[in-house]
């Protein structure tokens, strides 16, 4: 809402601050004034000059005047190119050295052949609206020499308001209005007060069929228009700064009004209307071509004015074009009507026509000012277009305003300061309450301010008339809490075991396509975005590696050569269910209502997940980080290569024979290793690309429920170390064999280390040899020669039964 | 020789010196321990001696055992000596020889945290320390609980405002989460009272990816529900918070926070809240004030909104309106990285570029 401070002083009549100190009071009551516009203020050097005489330049492509211009001490040459002007007309004269909007600086200068010596000003370059090709010429009593700027109020402030959805009344400068009064203390000339003529028993009928959308409808006939009757300067120049364009004279009125009171009027051409003017829902199949052309369908939820042609009018949104005011109509029929806010709103989303009027009708319009809003606009007929007022209907079904009950202490108790009972008082009658009886206090809102429904909302008014910065400061005290939960500190953890495994976290959007997903191996059902940003990037994502593939990718093409990357976040796994019924707000949902509502929900875990590429980049570091990123949480992760079949196939993007899946007590919790060839191709990543992925919030709920580890016991006696050297099959992996070794040394094992592995001639074809550190220790004793040699025998017997190994000769 | 001439005085002096001389000339460890074997091995002239001792008669024995002792001492001594030199001589050039760059490190990969991370959980530990405690949520929602529950009816301007991504099936209600509010009506329902929570995480809004615009983008909740909460409390955790991310300490006065009066549907009173600019403190909006890049001289920088919890919502999460009272606040972590580090495109913040990581990696 644009608000031009001299519009807003005529309804304050007192107020005398300055624009800044006028917005700087509005925002500390809480109205978004986003920027204060000075306009005229970069305006110098125009003074009023007459034309003394015109001698008309030849030889020239445009005609080309040059004139003498007295501004009273002195005489001016001056060219000009404009010709709607004659001797003995006043001008806007700029005098050399003046100023125009936009630092515009006139000098005496050579053109044409002659010494310009100024410049006759157009409405434009004055910043008005105007002929921009023709000059302004000034009424002939504008006094010879003048300052133009003065004369014609050129300056001027505009408040441009950002107006919550909550206060509708702020959509008009008599909303504003009233809170600069009540902000300096000042009286509100209140144009909604005006005296109303009362309801012809005559007058033009209207029947309103659908009440519970439009409980007040007042109708005023006004004939005689003179169609040529143009808006004034002041007029127009109120819209302009107002952010609307003048158009006609019977529309620049009603915006007019709409801007100062708020209440949106529609103007019908009483000649084009077909009978009664009714008001309901539109029927299955109706049509209307609205005012920019459009042929619409309506739906029956639509309000609409209709007269028995059918209906000529969106109610509250916009007109239709038969009866639209144009050029030649003589005699309106005007249109101040009070529609419900949600009807309205929908129907304008319906049909995407957001307006000046719906806009106003959703937020709340005050339905006591529709008689006031006709009659303003009347008036102004009358006096501007020599039109006779006709007669008047009001359709009035409104319900009495709400009283709200409001203990005085109230106000005092949510802000924790006190307020006295004559200050909540005041306040709220400030903003238009009617306050009855002391403590309780009975409140009638105001009924432009359908927002106050409650407690809360009359106790807000209050706090913020008088300040949101009188309410002190105190830091409220908690129970003693619980800290973080196990899992929380796990994720951290988790997180920092990553980062210090040399991974660099990043945070992506999760939005992904079908065709990245496909590179993957594809076969995920992850949930769409019904309107998402891009219409490639519709899924959400059910994996981490699109969006880390693609960073890796990125940075590499930035031309980084080592890139480790991770993320831990949400993804989403199938589909949502099927819509369940949503509760009502009037108390806690049902437990079967709770448990619908999140049994519609996709399963969501947290994952974490690693991408590397170039440097030392290799599937060990892939499948290593997740193994370690296991053991800061305290668990076992177990790698195990995935079976690949005869074609390599493989699940997943994954190099099959470079890839494990991560197995905790034998479930699997996550892939890595290197991608497979053709994923890096088609993902346009470096050649031997890694990467994996974990349920983290699998990872962690186990870790969580493990609860405390139990301590070692820390042998003081020396460790015997004896190697031993296995061959096996080449298929068999080595953690099975060190599993066999470990089950079979017994407890005196405390660590197995693998050294060295061999394949060659001397093993035989389709073998390795796996050769192995065991050191043994007892918890109390140094154990003897025979001790160390039966836990190695029995370790090796136990890696021939389980993995098939023999002892290398 | 035979054995007496080995133990006549002359003959172990002559052993000594020569030993004495050949120690000395040796010039390498390995010549050295060759030096050793000839005169003090088993078969150098001062062991034969030795040896020949038990040869003399009685008498004797005593005086020549002397003098054998006295030659062997001193070539051993030599030994020592020379062995300490040599060995003193070579450490020092192996050491040179071994000498490196120690400005040559080998590469390593150093990993790093995403500073959004680092922010969100520095923001959580602020309220942990009072007790409050971490609040988590779904970002996939049921509209529910991101709109109903929170006061916005059916077709309440503001629920358009949020420009929400809706998921599929159509008409199931499913949402991408416009703020952590739902996290609050989650914990209202599920806790037990009082409530003193905050609630990180990822929110979403059909909003265009700019500069100062991303569809994603992180928020920092808080919410409290006890006996006799009311606004003044709201001030002082913002306060708080303030102070314990920007405010020093040291000059006694912290970074303040005001409040304006705003409009949310889930909160009534509502108010916007501004943080002081850290950077100047407030001083480039006073007449005569060095302009400010961080506030762009207004001396205050817009950080999120607040307000006392609507009694409706309290209803709608089964809460007592007339005994309970609450209030809630949230602001973007996003924004606040983007002015305490003094970022101007908040799409570095999520394209993944390790540089930005890193760079910021040592943020705790
Ligand atoms: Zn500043």
């Amino acid at each position: 809402m644009r608000v031009p401070v001299s519009w807003l002083r005529t309804l304050v009549p007192d107020l005398t601050a300055s624009a800044d100190d006028i917005a700087a009071a509005l925002v500390r009551v809480g109205l978004e004034v986003e920027q204060v516009h000075r306009v005229g203020h970069d305006i110098s050097g125009v003074v009023v000059g007459e034309v003394l005489d015109v001698e008309e330049l030849a030889g020239f492509k445009k005609p080309i005047r040059f004139c003498h211009v007295s501004v009273g001490d002195a005489v001016h040459d001056v060219v000009c190119g404009a010709t709607n002007f004659a001797a003995g007309d006043r001008v806007a004269f700029a005098t050399p050295g003046a100023v125009l909007p936009g630092d515009f600086r006139i000098a005496t200068r050579q053109t044409y052949g002659h010494t310009s010596d100024g410049m006759i000003c157009s409405a434009a370059e004055l910043g008005l609206s105007g002929d921009p090709d023709g000059i302004l010429v000034l009424p002939v009593d504008s006094p010879l020499g003048a300052d133009v700027v003065e004369l014609l109020a050129l300056r001027d402030e505009v408040l441009d308001i950002a107006v919550t959805p909550d206060r509708g009344y702020q959509l008009s400068v008599r909303g504003v209005a009233r809170e600069a009064a009540s902000a300096f203390g000042l009286a509100l000339a209140d144009p909604g007060l005006a005296e109303t003529p009362s309801a012809d028993s005559d007058g033009f009928v209207v029947r309103v069929d659908a009440p519970e959308a439009c409980d007040r409808y007042v109708a005023r006939v006004v004939t005689g228009l003179d169609p040529a009757a143009q808006s004034p300067a002041w007029l127009q120049r109120r819209l302009t700064l107002a952010g609307m364009r003048p158009i006609s004279l019977a529309v620049d009125v009603t915006n007019t009004v709409m801007l100062e009171l708020g209440q949106p009027l529609h103007a019908f051409d009483l000649a084009a209307l077909r009978g009664a003017i009714v008001v309901r829902r539109a029927a299955a199949g109706e049509r209307l071509v609205t005012l920019d052309g459009q042929d619409r369908a309506l739906d029956p939820g639509d309000l609409l004015i209709t007269d028995d042609s059918g209906p000529i009018a969106l109610a509250g949104v916009m007109g239709g074009g038969p009866t639209e005011v144009t050029a030649a109509t003589r005699s309106l029929l005007i249109e101040s009507a009070h529609f419900a806010p949600l009807s309205i709103a929908r129907t304008a989303r319906r049909h995407r026509l957001p307006s000046e009027a719906s806009r106003r009708y959703e937020r709340g319009v005050d339905p006591a000012l529709a008689a006031a809003a006709a009659e303003a606009a009347v008036r102004l007929l009358v006096t501007l277009a020599g039109a006779s007022a006709g007669v008047v209907t009001d359709v009035d079904t409104r319900a009495p305003q709400p009283i709200l009950v409001l203990p005085a202490a109230a106000p005092g108790r949510l802000a924790g300061r006190d307020y006295a009972p004559q200050v909540v008082r005041r306040r709220l009658e400030d903003v238009g309450c009617t306050v009855a009886g002391d403590d309780p206090l009975a409140v009638t809102p105001p009924s432009w301010r359908p927002d106050l429904t409650g407690r809360a909302e009359l106790i807000e008014e209050v706090l913020r008339l008088e300040g949101y910065d009188t309410i002190p400061v105190v830091l409220p005290t908690a129970p003693a809490g619980r800290g973080l939960s196990a899992e929380q500190r796990l994720r951290r953890k988790a997180s920092r075991s990553v980062a210090a495994a040399g991974f660099v976290e990043v945070v992506l959007p999760p939005f992904v396509s079908p065709e990245s997903l496909d590179a993957l191996g594809g076969g995920m059902d992850p949930p769409r975005v019904l309107n998402p940003l891009s219409a490639q990037e519709a899924l959400l994502r059910p994996t981490l590696l699109p969006g880390l593939l693609a960073a890796v990718a990125r940075n590499v093409s930035r031309g980084l050569v080592d890139v480790a990357v991770y993320e831990t976040g949400h993804v989403f796994v199938g589909p949502g269910g099927t819509a369940p019924p949503t509760p009502g707000v009037d108390g806690p949902p049902t437990a079967e209502q709770r448990a619908a509502l999140d049994g519609a929900l996709p399963p969501q875990p947290r994952h974490v997940g690693v991408a590397l590429a170039g440097g030392p980049a290799s599937w060990d570091a892939a499948v290593g980080a997740l193994v370690e990123l296991g053991g800061a949480l305290g668990l076992t992760l177990q790698p195990r290569a995935v079976e690949a079949g005869p074609d390599l196939h493989h699940p997943g993007p994954y190099h099959p024979g470079r890839s494990a899946e991560l197995l905790l007590d034998g479930g699997r919790v996550g892939l890595a290793g290197e991608l497979h060839p053709r994923v890096c191709v088609a993902l346009g990543l470096p050649a031997r690309t890694c990467a994996g992925e974990a349920n983290l919030d699998a990872l962690v709920a186990a870790a969580a429920a493990a609860g405390p580890q139990p301590a070692p016991v820390v042998s003081h006696f020396p460790p015997a170390s004896v190697d031993v050297a296995l061959v096996v099959r080449r298929n068999v992996p080595a953690a099975e064999v060190e599993a066999a070794l470990r089950k079979g040394a017994g407890e005196l094992l405390e660590a197995v280390q693998l050294f060295d592995v061999y394949t060659g001639a001397q093993v035989g074809e389709g073998r390795r040899s796996l050769a192995y550190t065991l050191r043994l220790r007892a918890a109390d004793r140094t154990l003897t020669d025979v001790e160390v040699l039966a836990a190695r025998d029995s370790a090796i017997a136990e890696a021939g039964r389980r993995a098939g190994a023999v002892l290398r000769s | 020789m035979s054995g007496p001439d080995l133990l006549a005085p002359e003959a172990l002096e002559r052993a000594r010196d020569e030993a004495l001389a050949a120690f000395t000339a040796a010039p390498t460890l390995e010549s050295l321990a060759a030096a050793r074997t000839a005169h003090i091995g088993d078969r150098s002239a001062v062991a034969r001696a030795r040896k020949a001792i038990g040869s003399l008669p009685g008498t004797e024995k005593a005086d020549a055992g002397k003098r054998v002792n006295v030659a062997a001492s001193a070539v051993q001594e030599a030994f020592e000596q020379r062995k300490r030199a040599l060995e003193q001589e070579r450490d020092q050039r192996v050491l040179l020889e071994e000498a490196v760059d120690v400005t040559v490190l080998p590469p390593r990969r150093r990993g790093a945290r995403h500073p959004l991370t680092t922010l969100s959980e520095r923001v959580a530990d602020v309220f942990v320390a009072m007790g409050w405690e971490v609040a988590e949520g779904p970002e996939v929602e049921h509209e529910w609980f991101n709109f109903d529950a929170l006061n916005f009816g059916g077709d309440h301007p503001a629920r358009e405002m949020q420009d929400t991504l809706f998921v599929e099936p159509a008409g199931s209600g499913l949402v991408l989460r416009t703020h952590t509010s739902p996290v609050q009506v989650r914990s209202m329902l599920d806790r037990e009272l009082p409530i003193y929570v905050i609630c990180p995480g990822r929110v979403y809004r059909a909003d265009a990816l700019d500069a100062t615009h991303s569809p994603v983008f992180a928020q920092v909740e808080g919410l409290v529900v006890d006996e006799g909460i009311t606004m003044a409390h709201l001030r002082g955790t913002l306060d708080h918070l303030a102070v314990a991310l920007f405010g020093s300490v040291g000059d006694g006065k912290g970074i303040r926070t005001r409040i304006r009066p705003n409009y949310f549907p889930f909160t009534e009173p509502s108010a916007e809240m501004d943080l002081q600019c850290f950077a100047c403190r407030g001083a480039s909006a006073q007449p005569g004030g060095e302009p400010c890049r961080v506030c762009s001289s207004e001396g205050w920088i817009e950080w999120g909104g607040c307000g006392m919890v609507n009694p409706t919502v309290l209803v709608a999460c089964g809460i007592d309106p007339e005994r309970y009272s609450g209030f809630a606040f949230g602001m973007g972590l996003d924004r606040t990285l983007m002015f305490r580090h003094d970022l101007h495109d908040i799409r570095d913040i999520y394209e993944g570029d390790l540089r930005f990581t890193s760079a910021l990696g040592s943020e705790v």
